[in-house]
């Protein structure tokens, strides 16, 4: 179980710098996304599962949401050019 | 000679200042309400004419070539950036080194409000999980704090997003417009999202419900619950529709279980700090723990909690969407 943990914590540590070296806006917020997964599946293991499930559904789900509204809103994803 | 000042004279007092202020005339900051149009034009060119400036400005300061201080400017300020980030994190650190260490007996955490909450928690609240018996009985009022911010949250982002009905402004778009550029991005009723959120929708909401109803029995509580049925509305909003959603929620809806669910909760709270301050024996029946039915408040404040956050949620992804519900 240890090596489990120790294999997601890297993950997060992955997670948490490649958000910051992505330049693509909307790859940002999926990986914001992945690592909010990450952690809601560290939280069951530290024994914690309310946590949990708060994480996925607010970090995973609505923050996530919330962040493409704005990212559409201000125009900054690209839709296909066929489209246009 | 009459005592009466002539009308120059008293539109300089402050009285005539008050009263024509008053009748909507004359701003005493603005001068004369007329005369604001032309204003607003003039503040546009000069905004432009700044716009200009500013540019210029931009264009000469960053002139790397000819501008060498800003150059040596830019390597200190990028190595200081690095010093001070290495500062902080040294810093950080040190601090942690002078932690106590996690499980140690003597440590400051292990003192007697935690010993009574997981020895007499249970009786105390009646609530088997143990959290929820904390963050909904002996912190209420933290709780309570936490849905208020909630809801002044989601009135300033009211306040900033809202798009009014058939109000025209320069620049702002109207309602119906605004419906209409949201869809440009998105097919409208698509089959494959229907489809898949008449199956789901309803499965997230129960799932919901259940935490909520049975937050001082399992893990979860109204924060959780009321997270999971928000999420649930925005994917059943996303798939069919702003419509369909209107039937059951609109500014109406939201103002009313806000309004409801925080006065409730005041109220109840109120109660049982007033009985507890005052030493007399709270009528509310704590119930066998491990029944659905039991604990006392912790059941209907779990429910208050839940609606707020549910409606907290589903509110913000409509205002960000469209500036309404």
């Amino acid at each position: 179980m240890e090596v489990f943990q120790i294999m997601l914590l890297t993950v997060l540590i992955v997670c948490a710098i490649a958000v910051s070296f992505t330049k693509n806006l909307l790859t940002a917020i999926i990986i914001f996304m992945s690592y909010s997964l990450v952690m809601s599946i560290l939280w069951i293991l530290l024994e914690s599962p309310d946590l949990a499930i708060t994480e996925a559904a607010v970090g995973g789900g609505v923050t996530s949401v919330l962040f493409f509204v704005t990212l559409k809103k201000i125009h900054a994803i690209k839709g296909d050019e066929r489209d246009e | 000679m009459s005592r009466r000042k002539s009308e120059e004279e008293y539109a300089k007092t402050k009285a005539g200042k008050f009263f024509r202020w008053l009748s909507g005339e004359e701003d005493p900051f603005l001068g004369k309400i007329e005369m604001k149009e032309e204003s607003s034009k003039e503040s546009k060119v000069t905004l432009e004419e700044i716009d200009e400036d500013h540019k210029l400005l931009l264009e000469k300061v960053y002139d790397m070539e000819r501008n060498r201080e800003i150059k040596y400017f830019q390597y200190f300020y990028r190595f200081m950036s690095v010093v001070f980030c290495i500062i902080l994190i040294s810093v950080l650190i040190y601090t942690v080194s002078f932690l106590p260490k996690t499980g140690n007996a003597n440590n400051p955490d292990n003192n007697v409000v935690s010993r009574r909450y997981i020895e007499k928690g249970l009786q105390e609240t009646g609530a088997v999980n143990i959290v929820t018996g904390m963050i909904l009985d002996y912190r209420a009022f933290d709780t309570f704090g936490e849905s208020n911010v909630l809801f002044i949250s989601t009135i300033t982002v009211f306040i900033l997003m809202r798009i009014e009905r058939n109000k025209k402004r320069d620049g702002s778009l109207t309602k119906e417009e605004a419906e209409a550029n949201d869809r440009v991005y998105e097919p409208k009723n698509d089959a494959i999202l229907q489809g898949v959120a008449s199956i789901l929708v309803p499965f997230i909401i129960i799932f919901g419900i259940y935490i909520i109803l049975n937050g001082h029995l399992s893990p979860g509580g109204g924060f959780s619950g009321g997270s999971i049925i928000g999420g649930g509305l925005i994917l059943y909003l996303n798939a069919f529709g702003f419509k369909k959603t209107e039937r059951f929620f609109t500014e109406k809806t939201y103002k009313w279980v806000c309004f409801c669910s925080l006065t409730f909760y005041c109220l109840a709270k109120s109660y049982s700090f007033y009985t507890g301050a005052n030493h007399i024996p709270s009528k509310i029946p704590l119930g066998t723990p491990g029944a659905i039915l039991s604990s006392g408040l912790i059941l209907p404040l779990n429910i208050c909690v839940g609606l707020i956050v549910a409606c907290t949620i589903y509110a913000f992804y409509a205002l960000f969407r469209k500036g309404g519900f």
